[in-house]
């Protein structure tokens, strides 16, 4: 028996160079076939969500009501860009620390969302609830942010645009990369990685 | 007597530097931060370590070409000015020409704003990123020398401060050290440096770790003792296995910086300041 969507994995962690092409809406067929440590990137639709966006989510979702975008098979990147410069689609763009929507994340993979794409540590809650509703999440390389502007061709504000920066935006990306950090067989890359490459204290003689 | 006459300093010109720093910090990685990702990248074993590392590297030639900032988070800009005792400022209030120069770098620059005016309640943020933590310092002389930070909020979320007691020594120094890096994990984008500040009192030994920071990385301290210390903690931050950007691998620091400073007999103050690698900014001018 699996936890949640899984079955039983097919391979081991795959720290190799092998990239895989993702595209919103993500499906849990698709979700299946990929683990922690695999390169990914992503084309098409993801949207931008912080603190402030993930506080209205949450309160709209604890009231019932509707949510301005429809999550189902959907990314969310953790990002607060930078401004951008004349004639570009957005300024400097790479990843926020996660933990800070840790809070508000269970309950957004329960109404659908499929992945989310930010940097550091997650909660032991969202950890589980990735299981539950078969959700992967991703790092992207903090500090590159550059570097990860230039794959988003398009950016439009779609919810909450008294949000300034903080606002929800549709970005239309091509060959966004990311880690995968946390698979849907609960397989967590951070803390597999330590245990590779720490050298013991005894062994460094 | 002789009379020393005063060097008249217009506060513009320091408007001015202060402008540049911010903007060049934000825009391009010092020689000393790129080199060190060069030979970290080289010597990095993991493979996927080693492609994070050359991102980076990547990035920052796109944002020295585009001019654009390195990394979204543009942060607080820190200032550490050393007015020397025979300058006399003309033309306004330097504390007001420094926020200038903040402000026309993070509006005109296409920089982040992100500074809120009120840390509980309302947190509305000021919009043009001031104002700037200023630490002044009056020396000898006739110069007024800068230090620029533009320091990003995840590196500083995970530095940590602690007072320690004598008995603790140098090793519970050094497991602090080492405790704070691993906690940091990826939340600091590592690969970081470690500025550690040790001794003083409990306001100073923070601004010490801080100033370590403004160290060339790679550069040897000339305290035989600290060189040695700094060449030890790197190694245990090395071999925690964390990695660039916490995906595994050996390079998880790429320098530890270690200031000391008088304390009480009773104290052991201990500061812990990380700079991510990646948007490690900071710049020093005299004019
Ligand atoms: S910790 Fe540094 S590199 Fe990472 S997001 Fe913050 S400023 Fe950028």
């Amino acid at each position: 028996m699996w936890p949640g969507c899984a079955r039983a994995p097919t391979g081991h962690l795959r720290m190799d160079e092998q990239l895989v092409r993702l595209r919103a809406p993500l499906t849990d067929d698709v979700l299946r076939t990929v683990r922690a440590g695999d390169a990914v990137v992503f084309d098409g639709v993801i949207y931008t969500g912080r603190d402030a966006a993930h506080a209205r989510l949450a309160a709209l979702l604890a009231r019932g009501e509707p949510l301005p975008i429809d999550l189902t098979g959907q990314v969310i990147y953790y990002v607060g860009p930078a401004p951008p410069r004349p004639g570009q689609p957005i300024g400097s763009a790479g990843p926020t620390t996660s933990g800070r929507m840790d809070r508000y994340t269970p309950a957004l993979y329960a109404a659908g969302l499929k992945a989310t794409i930010g940097k550091g540590h997650r909660s032991p809650e969202v950890l589980a609830a990735l299981v539950e509703h078969c959700g992967i999440y991703l790092a992207a390389v903090g500090g590159s942010g550059a570097l990860l502007a230039r794959t988003v061709v398009r950016a439009d504000v779609v919810a909450f645009a008294d949000l300034g920066p903080e606002a929800i935006y549709r970005l239309e990306v091509h060959s966004f990369p990311a880690i995968v950090v946390n698979d849907i067989y609960g397989a967590d890359l951070y803390a597999d990685a330590r245990r590779r490459y720490r050298i013991a204290p005894d062994a460094e003689g | 007597m002789t009379t020393i006459p005063l060097r008249e300093v217009n506060v513009a010109t320091v408007r001015d530097a202060i402008e540049q720093l911010c903007l060049d910090a934000n825009y391009v990685a010092a020689d000393d931060v790129r080199a060190a990702f060069a030979r970290a990248a080289e010597r990095e074993v993991a493979k996927l370590g080693q492609r994070v590392l050359l991102q980076l590297l990547d990035n920052m030639t796109i944002a020295a070409g585009e001019r654009v900032p390195m990394c979204q988070d543009t942060g607080t800009v820190v200032v550490f000015a050393s007015i020397g005792q025979d300058v006399h400022f003309v033309g306004g209030s330097l504390r007001d020409a420094i926020n200038d120069g903040v402000r026309r770098a993070y509006t005109a620059g296409y920089l982040r704003a992100s500074m809120v005016a009120r840390p509980i309640g309302t947190r509305s943020n000021t919009r043009d990123n001031t104002p700037a933590v200023l630490h002044l310092d009056i020396v000898e002389g006739s110069d007024v020398e800068l230090i620029v930070f533009a320091k990003g909020g995840g590196a500083e979320n995970m530095s940590r401060m602690c007072m320690l007691t004598p008995g603790d020594g140098l090793d519970g120094v050094k497991d602090f050290v080492i405790e704070t890096v691993e906690i940091a994990g990826p939340n600091a984008c590592p690969p970081v440096i470690v500025g550690v500040g040790v001794g003083g009192t409990f306001d100073s030994v923070g601004t010490l770790a801080k100033l370590s920071l403004a160290r060339q990385v790679g550069s040897e301290n000339p305290d035989p003792e600290l060189a040695a210390l700094e060449a030890e903690l790197l190694q245990r931050i090395n071999a925690l296995g964390i990695g660039p950007h916490g995906f595994g691998g050996r390079t998880t620091a790429l320098a530890v910086h270690v200031a000391i400073a008088p304390t009480h007999i009773a104290s052991l103050p201990v500061a812990v300041n990380l700079q991510c690698g990646p948007a490690a900014r900071v710049r020093r001018l005299v004019i």
